[in-house]
């Protein structure tokens, strides 16, 4: 039994510390300091925390000739500020969850200013990215929160000019009495709309969909000039007074602890200050041993990270290894595991079926390999905890921060910073703990940098996995069984890894009437943890695939038989469950957006995939070419999604596209392999992501929708797998069973 | 040592000749624009223009720069503040999803038009093959290069006509 605790890993959702993590009494002298300090600070993202600071304080809110009804909207006499609640990890949320406010508000979006908000559970809820989860989770909330600002605004200026308030409309950040054609804009009603007691949000009347002016618009992001002047938003362009360049090194198969070090030839470097031994807190999540060097630049503290070496006691460490768990793997297959769905009687549907096919499928593990390395910014001052947090889960960073350094959660501010990409990577809070423990023992502000090594080596993986598919069709060519016999892995021995479980939900079970699902999970030591569309990203591929093996077992067009299977429209599982309709719905839409059934040139292949995860429901078709030399040319994927009302179309797009691309590189030839507890790759040389030449033409085309919005982070990536290998099939007659394709000898022209 | 970089001299006092230059910009100067993302030339995060062609500065060595004049990301808007076409093209197209490796791509961008006014598919292709995108936002960034190349001769065209 692994004596590394994994006690965090699964919950995807953080939970949320319960205590607030700026206001109270506990926090002003941190709050004091901060001002007082923001000026010498090139932190962008700071000044918009310190702004909200204030307005955090009852007395403040009080006294203020600013309207501030809830934490989303602060309105002055100099302008609209619209508070951006959760992480931007590039899904585009600091744009498309103020423009939920600002539409029930009725400003112009020119007049907005959009700020990071600063993490507050009393405030906001909980704060986080992940799940796709940012617009369903927030959007009644911030249209009610637009609204109540604006009934506010407009009770004062009736009463300014002693009407009825049912007598006045807005417009563009205006107030406006048409019988006397009056108008007063926004930011000159504030001071006396502050007075106004803020009415219950439930008993606003929100606008019907074809009154939005602003939903459904292509607004370009908020942070878009500053990224373009190459402004510091990000975690790694943090810098304070008196800072100082933290690295740490952790042994290579995770789970080993430091035995020695030279820390004396260390500290002797040039640059270098401080070298020390940090134990761990035992939470793999958390805090894994190590040695932290802490010098004058980035520089130094690389040479000295290079020169540095480590005795490792790996006992306890990790021997994981592909080779031996594909054996593993190998030999399970032939036998039957522990049921997760078992509806009808497949081993009778096998039997009486026509016709059986069957399949092993594998996908290897795979990095998240945010293109901003890993890096917080820390400083532990007179008992209280500063971070600079590049995190997706800013609530748990807080809460693990202050476990490490022996604090309480309100002694700890996060200020949350926009993030080189996340993909779920961030969920996870090691190294914000890491630099919280080594700011401790530094006593100077330090910033800790991972390299891309280190990122790479450390990573939470999306776990690899095995998959013996077996289906029947009958004499019609009807599916009559299924069975999926799932080998996965597990990090604590009791449950599958993050991403790693199948649920009673997964495809086809309730549409065909035999399905039996199997999981077996093999012991495994290297931390694996949410991935984009965690689970999904890989099922779909092989449900999907699979589906498409038994259309040609049937000799039937893979199209006519996903209706099939789909069949009537019908709500499946909970309000958040597929509705087999919608599914049908882009699966038809796009099919005749790429022409399904239209004559190809010699060697190309159309295939299609639908997948429904994170309450999207989501279609492609891929048309490829494959020549003699097993290279594939993409050169077309066609999306149909029906997430209901899209908040912001640029970004919507941007995300579907940007599926499309992470998918087909992340099938091509990603992987990340495992010997003796080591990962055997290192940075982008052997992890080739996918570059610009081999990215295809994407048409995405959204069904209009009246259901509520849901998120576009993560629904596209898994039908993209599973529509290029369908395609793949269609084009030569190759049925790709492994991930990534270069296993098969395949690659991308 | 002393640097020029945006147009003017920096002092970098007794630097370590071996100090990458993206560091030097990132650590010394607080030119933090230019990204680090691998440390090893294969992402193109940290792409600066060293006498107008594009290098990655996180493996060219400081001392290599010697007299030559480096361009980073803050130094493309004009002394008002105002877009370069390149970097008004990725807002109005609204390029960027994390923005990390934006800054990059913009400085490979603006070094291929330098050299090359009018880049077609193909062109656009292999001068930013160097630059990973790992949002996947290739497809808008090959619109926007086309958009700040025709943004140019748009203008150069008003100024031949004066």
């Amino acid at each position: 039994m692994s004596t590394l605790n994994y006690a965090d890993i699964g919950d995807v959702v953080p939970t949320v510390t319960g205590e607030r993590t700026v206001a109270g009494e506990g926090a002003s002298d941190l709050r004091i300091g901060k001002l007082d300090r923001r000026q010498f600070l090139k932190l962008t993202g700071l000044v918009g925390g310190g702004l909200m600071l204030s307005f955090t304080t009852p007395r403040a809110l009080a006294n203020a000739a600013a309207l501030r009804p809830n934490g989303y909207i602060k309105i002055d006499a100099t302008g609209i500020v619209l508070y951006a609640k959760n992480p931007e990890i590039g899904q585009g949320v600091k744009t498309s969850l103020p423009m939920i406010v600002a539409e029930e508000l009725d400003a112009a979006w020119g007049d907005v200013e959009v700020v990071q908000s600063t993490i507050d559970q009393n405030l906001y809820g909980v704060q986080f990215a992940g799940g796709s989860m940012s617009i369903p989770m927030n959007w009644d909330a911030l249209r009610r929160s637009g609204a109540a600002a604006r009934a506010m605004l407009v009770e004062a200026a009736a009463k300014r000019w002693g009407v009825e308030a049912a007598s006045l409309s807005t417009q563009d950040s205006y107030v406006i009495h048409a019988g006397s054609g009056r108008k007063l804009k926004y930011t000159e009603l504030a001071g006396e709309a502050a007075a106004v007691p803020v009415p219950d949000p439930q008993s606003l009347t929100l606008k019907k969909r074809d009154q939005f002016r602003l939903l459904g618009q292509r607004i370009t992001g908020v942070d878009n000039r500053a990224l373009v002047r190459g402004d510091p938003l990000f975690g790694i362009d943090q810098t304070l007074p008196g800072m100082q360049y933290a690295v740490y090194q952790k042994c290579p198969a995770i789970g080993g602890k430091v035995k020695s070090a030279n820390l004396d030839e260390i500290k002797g470097m040039p640059g270098v200050s401080d070298a020390f031994v940090l134990d761990g807190n035992g939470n793999a999540m958390e805090l894994l041993p190590g040695v932290a060097i802490i010098a004058a630049n980035t520089w130094s503290a690389l040479q000295a990270k290079r020169a540095l070496k480590v005795e490792w006691d790996e006992s306890d460490a990790s021997k994981d290894s592909w080779s031996h768990a594909k054996a593993e793997a190998e030999r399970l297959r032939s036998e039957s595991g522990p049921p997760v769905v078992n509806t009808g009687d497949v081993d009778a549907a096998f039997a009486s079926g026509a016709k059986q096919a069957s399949g092993f499928y594998t996908y290897h593990f795979v990095s998240h390999a945010t293109l901003e390395p890993q890096n917080c910014t820390a400083w532990f001052k007179d008992g209280a905890l500063e971070l600079w947090a590049p995190t997706q889960t800013p609530g748990q960073g807080i809460g693990s921060a202050a476990k490490v350094v022996g604090i309480s959660p309100s002694k700890v501010t996060l200020h949350q910073l926009r993030c080189g990409g996340g993909f779920g990577r961030r969920l996870y809070n090691d190294f914000t703990t890491e630099a919280a423990a080594i700011a401790k023992r530094a006593g100077v502000p330090i910033k800790l940098q991972w390299t891309r090594e280190d990122d790479m080596a450390y990573d939470l993986y999306r776990a690899g996995g095995f998959h013996q598919m077996d289906g029947s069709v009958d004499e019609n060519g009807k599916i009559t069984g299924w069975r999926d016999r799932f080998i996965t892995f597990t990090n604590d021995g009791r449950r599958p890894v993050s991403g790693g479980g199948l649920s009673p939900g997964v495809f086809p079970a309730g549409l065909v009437d035999s399905v039996r699902v199997e999981q077996t999970a093999l012991p495994w030591k290297n931390r694996c943890a949410a991935w984009r569309a965690p689970g999904s990203n890989v099922f779909g591929f092989v449900v999907q695939g699979f589906l498409d093996e038994l259309a040609h077992l049937a000799g039937r067009d893979p199209l006519e038989v996903l209706l099939e299977v789909l069949g009537e429209p019908r709500q499946m599982g909970g309000r958040r469950g597929m509705h087999t309709g919608r599914a049908a719905g882009v699966v038809k839409l796009a099919a005749k957006e790429a022409g399904w059934g239209r004559e190809l040139p010699d060697g190309h292949g159309l295939g299609i995939a639908f997948y429904y995860s994170h309450a999207g429901h989501i279609a492609e078709v891929a048309e490829v070419s494959v020549d003699d030399q097993k290279q594939v040319k993409v050169h077309k994927v066609t999306v149909a999604a029906d997430v209901g009302p899209i908040v912001n179309l640029s970004g919507a797009e941007n995300q579907m596209q940007g599926s499309v691309v992470d998918g087909l590189s992340t099938m091509t030839g990603l992987s990340v392999t495992f010997e003796d507890g080591r990962v055997e790759q290192s940075n982008f040389d052997q992890y080739p992501m996918l570059r610009m030449p081999s990215t295809p033409e994407v048409a995405v085309h959204f069904v209009d929708s009246d259901y509520p919005p849901t998120g576009l982070g993560e629904p596209a990536l898994p039908p993209l797998a599973p529509a290029v290998c369908n395609a793949i099939f269609a084009a030569c007659g190759h049925r790709i069973r492994t991930l990534p394709i270069s296993e098969e000898g395949f690659s991308l022209a | 040592m002393n640097l020029k970089v945006n147009g003017e001299v920096r002092n970098l006092g007794e630097i370590d000749p071996l100090t990458p230059l993206l560091w030097a910009l990132r650590d010394e100067l607080g030119l933090v624009g230019a990204k680090f993302g691998c440390g090893i030339s294969q992402c193109g995060a940290c792409t600066v223009l060293v006498d107008g062609q594009a290098v990655k500065s996180c493996s060219y060595p400081v001392s290599a720069v010697g007299e030559g004049q480096v361009t980073t990301i803050e130094g493309l808007a004009n002394g008002d503040g105002e877009l370069n076409a390149v970097q008004q093209a990725w807002v109005d197209l609204d390029v960027a999803q994390c923005g990390y490796c934006q800054a990059g791509q913009i400085m490979a961008a603006e070094a291929l038009l330098r050299t090359n006014s009018n880049p077609g598919d193909d062109d656009i292709d292999q001068a930013m093959a160097s630059n990973l995108c790992r949002c996947g936002t290739y497809i808008r960034i090959r619109e926007a290069v086309k958009m700040a190349a025709a943004v140019r001769h748009t203008a150069e065209a008003a100024d031949a006509a004066e």
